[in-house]
């Protein structure tokens, strides 16, 4: 078999170590090739040549992709990158594990025909938002006997999320003096179940002095299914919301999803062999921002307390570790007024949501959850703080019944801006 | 690897943990060093009772055996040299207990090192010795190296920091070494255990003495034009009576990849960097940070920064403990060396390791604990070009060859492992040799437990098994995993 396309970073991993301790499935597991310089060692053998057999690709899907190995690396190996090509590459050629069968098949159906299609996609999200109106077909769902990943699906389904009021405008003027023209990227599950985070992002750009559009066109990243080593569609996925941007003329491209994030901004690489695109794809990636980034640059007047007392924040791993982003969503928390921020312990480990892994991967992501649990009962707080929606699904059933409430930081910016209006019209 | 056996290792710690498939073990094949070596098999016993019937199991087939922590280490000590099986520490990973009013902490092998000071900092106590790599080593292996790392200029190395050790010796038996007060008559055992290098028998827990965290710290850093003035520096602090708690330094090209890496705002431009420590009780700390402060600028420092804060003090220190794997930013590989000189040596030193580099093509960054004369020249390397990995050993042979020459030794804190096992000679007589492999021999007869290393070869210096054949790093790594299971 030839060798493929060297992907980018390979050869900078030294074998030094360091990143093991940073790795949620060698802590657990204690084995070398599930830590991230054993898996590195796998995607070399790739990349040199070596067909992917079932073993290496099991250990290349156990990672939770949390990429917080590359904040422990002093080499600087983009580990997400890796994984992405390795994973690429197990698809391609590779074989899986018997009890692997069901994967390619949830794969194909969820990374080639859903994520891409916006019709789809909402289709599927029907039976999530009946679901919520319907509490007693949940509980009865709940008592059928189902496999532990579709358990976890139902009970993610199955959570109370701000949907919103299903109104956000193509276009919002700035209140005040304007400052800025900005597009607002609304992703797909972000649209479907968190509208209501997007609508108090435009709330907030407006009152800060920013013109927003959300462009028509746009559509899920494609972050998913480059993390499930799909290119194709994932390509596509990218190049529309590429098109879509530009013709919105904006100065900066917002989103408050971290895991959406950390991939728009790496559509330059992910371009950058097609020469079409290579140049606006680049320019697409460099103009993205994270709504904390973005708001705590420009500043944002808080004088009301939101209706959190005590808060603490849970990196999102594509954030912190994705986007090296830590310090503006705290910096915005500590600003509003009669919130008393406590920082979490380890709060920049993964919550084991981690995209569909929380599905594939349920008995792991539980117990990645259960450390998660006890340090945020630790805390002691009544809100945890999140900048990524799958963080938030993650752990708002297990909150839920300990009284803590999930809040994704800008609605909290929100009501510390206009004193918990969320049903305030644009 | 014969069937019985892998069902006998399966029987003993469960199927999981008992890897056999080339797959699951080709991950343990290298350590942070340059060596590249396959096991046999690979084991992840539960508990000490689980090491013991492993043992017991290898020594019944005459079976030889690697312990391995989490394979942090720079000399190939955690890899197999030949046929052997590795048995990992990796599961043995308790804290046990802090005794706080006793001031010792009862851990097992695989507890990380930094692991152990988080969980004694609650109560006012800290484990000193903190390798560079502390985030991610065990303690089985900083006691198998007898680690050092950045404070042990002030308080010693790993052997001064533990009490007792609890063993499985390498014909399975379980004893304790030492134990929970500061020094047990007869033979200090924990003494010879310590720096052993895995090759008499495998740690399974260990009693370790804790220390008071200063009450207070100053970080300062000494910005220098000239490696020599640097040194001379360092010369003069030591020289003053004034005994840091570290005293490090790095030159330009090591500064520049730790910038690049932690971002601290280091100057890239300077040729030579000095970090200090300065701790203890705050009454009179001023005083010496000011006298270190002006020792610096007398010597030729062009400016000298005082880290404001903790986070500036840790980031400061976050570069120094990334720094060699920051080289990956520079250079492909490295290989680093471990010499050790007389501190007055220095200066001459220095110029021996840019001759090295000079003569061998290579670029060489230095980063070392410079309050002890503990070298870790950094030998940058590109593994895929012919013949570079040749060089760099060569290289490193001419260092060391130059350490010794300058009346120092080969090796400070990273082992000999497999690495320098045949740059011995160069240090001590076939006497010398001898007298060591009878100590061995009392604990380790049949050369079952951990072998083929610290001894020589036969070969030279800088001349390892696998260099004398032709070919690439890859090539020969490739035609050691062609071998039969």
């Amino acid at each position: 078999m030839s060798a493929p396309a060297q992907p980018h970073g390979i050869g900078t991993c030294t074998r030094c170590g360091l990143c093991q301790q940073a790795c949620p499935t060698y802590r657990d597991w204690r084995l070398e090739a599930d830590s991230p310089r054993g898996r590195v060692e796998i995607v070399e053998r790739i990349a040199a040549g070596e067909r992917p057999d079932a073993a290496m690709a099991e250990h290349l899907y156990a990672c939770l992709g949390c990429r917080a190995c590359e904040t422990a690396c002093p080499s600087g190996v983009p580990f997400g990158d890796l994984l992405e090509f390795g994973r690429r590459e197990v698809e391609r050629t590779g074989t899986l594990a018997p009890e692997r069968g069901g994967w390619r098949t949830f794969r194909s159906f969820v990374f080639e025909r859903v994520l891409p299609s916006r019709a789809l996609f909402g289709a599927m999200m029907m039976p999530a938002k009946t679901l919520r109106h319907m509490p007693t077909l949940a509980r009865l769902l709940r008592s059928l006997p189902m496999s532990s990943g579709a358990r976890r699906a139902l009970a993610m389904a199955s959570i109370e999320t701000p949907m919103g009021n299903g109104r956000l405008p193509a276009h919002s003027k700035a209140i005040g003096e304007r400052r800025a023209r900005v597009a607002l990227f609304t992703g797909c599950v972000m649209d479907a179940l968190f509208g209501g985070v997007n609508e108090a992002l435009v709330r907030v750009l407006r009152s800060s002095g920013c013109d927003v559009v959300a462009p028509s066109g746009q559509w899920c990243c494609g972050a998913l299914n480059v993390h499930a080593g799909e290119q194709r569609r994932a390509l596509a996925m990218a190049r529309r919301n590429i098109e879509a941007f530009e013709r919105a003329d904006a100065e900066a491209i917002v989103v408050d999803s971290a895991g959406c994030g950390a991939h728009m901004k790496s559509y330059g690489r992910l371009l950058e062999g097609e020469p079409a695109f290579a140049d606006r794809a680049a320019a697409f990636a460099g103009k993205t921002v994270d709504a904390t980034e973005y708001l705590d640059r420009i500043g944002v007047t808080m004088n009301r307390p939101p209706s959190a007392r005590r808060v603490t924040y849970q990196d999102a791993c594509h954030l912190a570790h994705g986007q090296k982003i830590r310090q503006a969503p705290r910096a915005l928390l500590r600003a509003m007024p009669g919130v008393e921020f406590v920082e979490l312990r380890d709060a920049d480990r993964c919550c084991g949501a981690a995209g569909v892994y929380s599905l594939t991967h349920p008995a792991m992501s539980q117990r990645v959850l259960d450390e998660k649990l006890a340090k945020i009962a630790e805390a002691g707080v009544d809100t945890v703080t999140v900048t990524n929606p799958g963080c938030h699904l993650q752990l708002a059933p297990a909150l839920a019944q300990r009284g803590v409430r999930v809040r994704h930081v800008v609605e909290l910016v929100d009501e510390a801006i206009h004193h918990s209006s969320r049903g305030t019209a644009f | 690897m014969d069937v019985r056996f892998a069902a006998a290792l399966e029987a003993i710690v469960g199927r999981r943990h008992a890897l056999t498939t080339p797959q699951e073990i080709r991950a343990y094949a290298y350590d942070g060093g340059v060596d590249r070596s396959l096991p046999l098999a690979v084991v992840l016993p539960g508990s000490t009772e689980e090491v013991a019937a492993v043992v017991r199991a290898c020594c019944e087939r005459d079976m030889r055996f690697v312990p391995r922590g989490a394979g942090t280490g720079l000399s190939g000590g955690a890899i197999a040299a030949g046929d052997a099986i590795v048995i990992s520490t990796a599961r043995l990973c308790r804290i046990l207990e802090i005794d706080a009013p006793n001031r010792i902490a009862l851990v097992e092998p695989g507890v990380v090192n930094a692991d152990v000071s988080a969980a004694a900092h609650p109560h006012g106590l800290r484990y000193v010795p903190d390798p560079s790599s502390m985030a991610a080593c065990t303690i089985g292996g900083n006691i198998a190296e007898n680690s050092g790392g950045l404070h042990c200029l002030a308080y010693g190395v790993t052997s001064a920091h533990v009490l007792g050790i609890r063993i499985v010796t390498p014909d399975g038996d379980i004893e304790w070494l030492g134990g929970k007060t500061v020094d047990t008559p007869g033979y200090d055992l924990a003494g010879v255990f310590i720096g052993s290098e895995g090759t008499l028998g495998i740690a399974t827990q260990a009693v370790l003495a804790l220390s008071p965290i200063p009450e207070t710290v100053q970080t300062l850093l000494g910005i220098f034009d000239s490696t020599d003035a640097a040194t001379a520096a360092v010369s003069a602090i030591i020289g003053r009576g004034i005994v840091p708690g570290a005293l490090e330094m790095m030159d330009a090209l090591a500064t520049s990849a730790v910038e690049a890496d932690v971002g601290a705002g280091l100057p890239t431009d300077a040729a030579a960097l000095l970090l200090i420590d300065i701790e203890g009780l705050r009454d009179g700390l001023e005083g010496t940070v000011d006298a270190v402060a002006s020792i610096c600028r007398e010597r030729g420092a062009r400016e000298v920064r005082i880290a404001q804060d903790g986070p500036q003090r840790d980031l400061l220190w976050k570069g120094r403990k990334s720094a060699f794997g920051a080289m990956g930013r520079i250079s492909p590989d490295y290989y680093v060396q471990d010499g050790v000189i007389p501190r007055s040596q220095l200066p001459a030193m220095l110029r021996d390791v840019a001759a090295a580099g000079t003569k061998h093509g290579l670029r060489i960054a230095n980063v070392f604990h410079a309050g002890d004369g503990n070298l870790h020249p950094l030998i940058l390397f590109d593994k895929q070009k012919e013949g570079e990995f040749d060089r760099a050993l060569a290289a490193g042979a001419d260092i060391l060859q130059a350490c010794v020459a300058r009346g120092g030794s080969i090796s400070g804190e990273h082992g000999i492992g497999l690495e320098k096992r045949d740059c011995m000679p160069l240090q001590f007589t076939p006497e010398d040799l001898s007298f060591m492999d009878r100590l061995k021999s009392a604990f380790n007869p049949d050369d079952r437990c951990n072998p083929g290393k610290i001894f020589p070869t036969g070969r030279r210096c800088g001349e390892s098994a696998r260099t004398a054949k032709s070919g690439t790093l890859d090539e020969r790594t490739a035609a050691l995993a062609g071998e039969p299971f």
